[in-house]
């Protein structure tokens, strides 16, 4: 019999995470059941990022309980990291190695299939001409979509997305918008932070407000069904 | 893991063919090494043919380090090291990737000095099979050590200046087990050369084993 899969994706009961001894997270409760797309605003320092390196296992939870895909990332953060994904504000390319040669290595990293790969670099537009050129001198946003169809590729349960429209044009917001919400169609869920708010806001199933480390408002858990 | 170190392997040497620091500088640097040592030696021709194995060793040791850095400088880049932890990768298998991919070019850089000594000291090689145990003991010695002190400092601010300091006296044994060797084997002085490498196979064994072991745990902390 398979094993059961836990219907949160999320569930953090007062976590919290030090860094350099500053309660960057001060003790967060938060549930995020599968297939939502949660939008985490909040101002400067409010513990957005820490929030989401700590749900990718990349920050440790000192304090409190935090399972992830039904993982405990207190004891085995190791254990969920190949399951998400996150664009981070530092995309994390090679500089010497070219756009669509970053996005391979990545993958085969993650174990991505080699088609998962090739449709990601066409989605995202690094598949011809900028494909091939060095990481190094890319703009900020190719090298956006660039970080973009690792992500894609790698095709996460859970979707951690650090300021996914910095840096971007029109078109690349547009298609982060239409990933995200093909994502969660597709079952994976979505925690995002942003500071563009009408954009951000009008994806998101659900909004989060942090400040100082700890969850401010919540707009609750919607039903969770396709979003479009 | 195998895979895992193949594809950590192909990717470092990749970006080495690319963007080519160490056909620019290590090589370079080495060979000028080299030179160096001839211009200031060259007037007693027996010391320099005495000293031709220890030259030659520290030409590889310091040419080596360049490539030790270079190859965590490349995973220094920003997002790189969460990139890396969020990617599931074997640590034993990324341990030996990077191990391959500085042992690669350590072999390269030894050919080259290789050619150097016998072209610029006129040295005449011998003892083929106890020279190529030294070449191969001493290779899997330095590129071992250096990946595994390379990721311990590799988060550091003061990585360029803190990986020779800790990888140089680690590697003194490497260093007179080589020459020692390469001396026996260019003397014709086969019985003592075996027993330094037997001590290079060991301290190979030994960094390997440590690496394998806890190269895990160095890349979380760092």
């Amino acid at each position: 019999m398979a094993p059961a899969v836990p219907s949160d994706a999320v569930v953090l009961q007062s976590a919290v995470v030090l860094l350099d001894r500053f309660p960057a997270l001060a003790g967060v409760d938060l549930d995020v059941a599968r297939g939502e797309i949660v939008l985490l605003r909040g101002p400067n320092g409010a513990g957005k990022t820490t929030l989401l390196r700590a749900c990718a296992g990349l920050e440790r939870v000192s304090r409190g309980s935090a399972r992830v895909l039904g993982v405990d990332v207190v004891t085995s953060p190791r254990a969920v990291r190949r399951r998400v994904g996150m664009l981070a504000r530092d995309e994390g390319l090679y500089d010497d190695l070219d756009a669509a040669a970053n996005v391979r290595f990545w993958a085969r990293a993650a174990g991505a299939d080699g088609d998962d790969t090739d449709r990601a670099l066409a989605c995202c537009g690094i598949a011809g001409r900028v494909g091939a050129v060095p990481a190094a001198r890319l703009s900020t946003g190719q090298r956006r979509r660039t970080a973009l169809a690792v992500l894609l590729a790698r095709r996460p349960e859970l979707w951690l997305l650090d300021e996914p429209h910095a840096g971007l044009d029109r078109a690349g917001r547009d298609l982060v918008d239409e990933l995200v919400v093909d994502a969660a169609r597709a079952g994976a869920t979505v925690l995002f932070a942003s500071h563009e708010l009408e954009r951000a806001e009008s994806l998101a199933t659900r909004i989060v407000t942090l400040a100082g480390g700890v969850v401010r408002t919540d707009t609750g858990s919607p039903e969770v069904t396709g979003v479009g | 893991m195998l895979a895992d170190a193949l594809l950590i392997a192909g990717k470092d040497l990749r970006i080495e063919l690319r963007s080519k620091v160490g056909l620019g500088q290590m090589l370079p640097f080495a060979v000028l090494v080299l030179v160096l040592f001839g211009l200031a030696l060259d007037a007693d021709d027996a010391l320099l043919t005495r000293a031709t194995p220890g030259l030659y060793w520290i030409a590889v040791l310091l040419a080596g380090l360049l490539a030790v850095q270079r190859s965590f400088a490349v995973e220094a880049a920003p997002g790189v090291t969460d990139a890396l932890r969020l990617s599931g990768l074997d640590p034993a298998g990324y341990f030996l990737g990077k191990f391959a991919a500085i042992a690669a070019q350590l072999v390269a850089l030894e050919f080259v000095l290789g050619l150097g000594v016998v072209i610029l000291y006129g040295t005449e090689l011998g003892g083929p099979a106890l020279l190529f145990a030294a070449l191969v003991g001493a290779t899997v010695s330095i590129a071992a050590a250096g990946t595994l002190y390379g990721v311990l400092a590799a988060g550091l601010r003061v990585r360029d200046t803190l990986v020779p300091l800790l990888l140089l006296p680690a590697l003194a044994p490497v260093l007179l087990g080589a020459t020692r060797a390469t001396e026996a084997a260019l003397e014709g002085d086969l019985g003592d050369g075996w027993g330094w490498c037997g001590l290079l196979a060991l301290f190979g064994v030994l960094y390997l084993g440590l690496g394998l072991l806890f190269f895990g745990t160095l890349l979380e902390e760092t």
